[in-house]
């Protein structure tokens, strides 16, 4: 396998874009990273995205975006795993060009949630049709009944909940891309309207449009086009089933637990060598379960190590840099490309208001539906 | 839902059937080819018992639009076991709680599984009946 570096990102603004169309986002943030990139040709492309099909009645969306980008001809592979459509996306990347099958491969996500589907319905497709949704049960209501069994198991607490909320905010009003610049107080969140017991509206990350592309290449080519390449130390990914009655523990992300492992292991690495970390706060408590399977804080104890502030700009696992799903928005197909765009742009010192001081390296986790799929890549300046 | 989907489903939905591994006894519900216990593909048919307990739930107030006029409502995580079957071999399934106040719905309060209306398929379509739980 070769070692394989990114070499350019781009990513539009993330957002109600009523002006753009789908194909607009994805060109958009293709040719800002290929201009990043200062690449002069694409080989393959991979475009992550989770249901175009039902938001905008497009699918075949590979050949389309190839197309629109003016580069038909090329191999274009749309690539699906619900939320975490583009974080495999990157993982299939990552390994065309570890592989040596392709030198110069484009890595995209792209939703366009906002043309008038019914979101709740196009997003509950990512669960057990049959003994989930069919009962009427919903995305929050999901991530609602993991929150209240973490919450008997562990005592995690409504206060704790919500500051996952209120520091991804206070993170995303420093990033320009983001779709809510603002922040906002812990009662915003614990007192907005009830979605699904105990999760209120600001628990839930937003219905957003948005795209994001990486380029990469083999290490070994990458200083022909930047001066800082950013090495892809390791790709980890795992399953668990669809439906969290499945589950042996439902307070518990065992697919994130299995990808983050397999993650460090490849990368030989712990969680107390990570800097930064960009991981899929869908919801607060997916934020809070997470970085307990990641290994950054102890299992049951998530809750507290965010109320300590271990996970602020200035905490000592900073997480969530950009603003998370929660502020930046969560067009599902672009979010796993996003959150590496983020750690580019956080390794390369360029993050401005939000850069996290001496940022050598970072992770980034990013999952389908309730967790049935997780993707964990470790990138590093170190080269 | 297209008819032919609901109608695969009616021996778990109305009469809550469900496999039991013959190599290492695992109940699943619903029904697999493959026991993800052992690998198996021998299975005898067996049913759920109607008896269970909640083990984690919300109350929905935003729904899908099939659920939209009975908001709120409560899904839950219910344990049973099947009909003959030690509680140690327990098996889980989500269901909606019905006939209650929402505020009595609690973690660990029994439940008895019973057969209901679920939703309609679509303006027109047939009414698609399942399983919903009331505390006991």
């Amino acid at each position: 396998m070769r070692e394989v570096a990114i070499i350019g990102y781009g990513m539009t603004k993330f957002g109600e874009l009523w002006d753009k169309s789908i194909r607009d986002i994805f060109v958009e943030a293709a040719l800002k990273s290929i201009d990043n990139a200062k690449v002069d040709h694409i080989d393959s492309m991979f475009v992550g995205s989770m249901t175009p099909g039902l938001f905008v009645g497009q699918e075949h969306i590979g050949a389309l975006m190839a197309d629109y980008l003016g580069v038909a001809g090329i191999p274009a592979i749309r690539i699906e795993s619900a939320c975490a459509s583009g974080g495999l996306a990157l993982r299939q990347g990552f390994i065309e060009v570890a592989s040596g099958m392709n030198d110069i491969v484009l890595v995209g996500g792209v939703e366009k949630m906002t043309d008038g589907a019914d979101a709740t319905y196009a997003l509950s497709t990512a669960a057990d049709q049959e003994y989930e949704v069919y009962n009427g049960i919903t995305f929050p209501g999901l991530y609602a009944m993991i929150a209240r069994a973490h919450m008997h198991t562990y005592g995690t607490t409504r206060k704790q909940l919500a500051m996952v909320s209120v520091k991804n905010h206070k993170n995303g009003a420093l990033n320009p891309n983001a779709q809510f610049q603002h922040e906002i107080t812990l009662d915003t969140v614990i007192n907005a309207t009830m979605v699904a017991d105990p999760l209120t509206l600001m628990d839930c990350s937003p219905v957003s449009d948005g795209g994001a592309c990486v380029i990469l290449c083999p290490l070994d080519m990458a200083k022909q086009y930047t001066d800082t390449p950013i090495k892809i130390l390791a790709s980890g990914a795992a399953t668990d089933s669809l439906a969290i009655h499945q589950r042996e523990d439902i307070a518990s992300l065992k697919a994130v637990r299995l990808s983050g492992e397999r993650a460090f292991k490849q990368a030989g690495l712990k969680p107390d060598d990570i800097d930064i970390a960009e991981v899929h706060d869908c919801f607060t408590i997916a934020e809070i379960s997470v970085i307990e399977e990641l290994g950054f804080a102890e299992k049951g104890k998530g809750g507290e190590f965010t109320e300590k502030g271990y996970t602020s700009l200035e905490g000592k696992i900073p997480i969530n840099t950009s603003g998370g799903l929660k502020s930046k928005g969560h067009p599902v197909g672009a979010t796993g490309v996003a959150q590496v765009v983020e750690l580019v742009e956080q390794l390369r010192d360029t993050a401005g208001k939000r850069q996290v001081k001496n940022a050598k390296i970072g992770i980034a986790q990013n999952m389908g539906g309730s967790g049935a799929s997780s993707v964990v890549h470790i990138l590093t300046s170190n080269t | 839902m297209p008819s032919p989907r609901y109608w695969r489903e009616i021996p778990q939905r109305y009469r809550l059937e469900a496999n039991k591994c013959k190599k290492c006894g695992k109940i699943l519900f619903p029904p697999r080819l493959v026991c993800p216990n052992c690998g198996a593909k021998e299975f005898e048919k067996i049913r759920l018992s109607d008896n269970g307990k909640v083990i984690t739930f919300t109350v929905i107030r935003v729904a899908p639009e099939q659920f939209t006029t009975k908001t709120p409502y409560v899904v839950a995580i219910v344990e049973t076991k099947a009909c003959g079957e030690n509680e140690s071999n327990g098996v889980r399934l989500m269901t909606q709680i019905v006939d209650c106040k929402i505020e009595d719905v609690e973690i660990g309060k029994p439940v008895k599984l019973v057969f209901r209306k679920l939703q309609e398929e679509g303006k027109t379509g047939i009414l698609c009946y399942g399983y919903k739980a009331i505390l006991v």
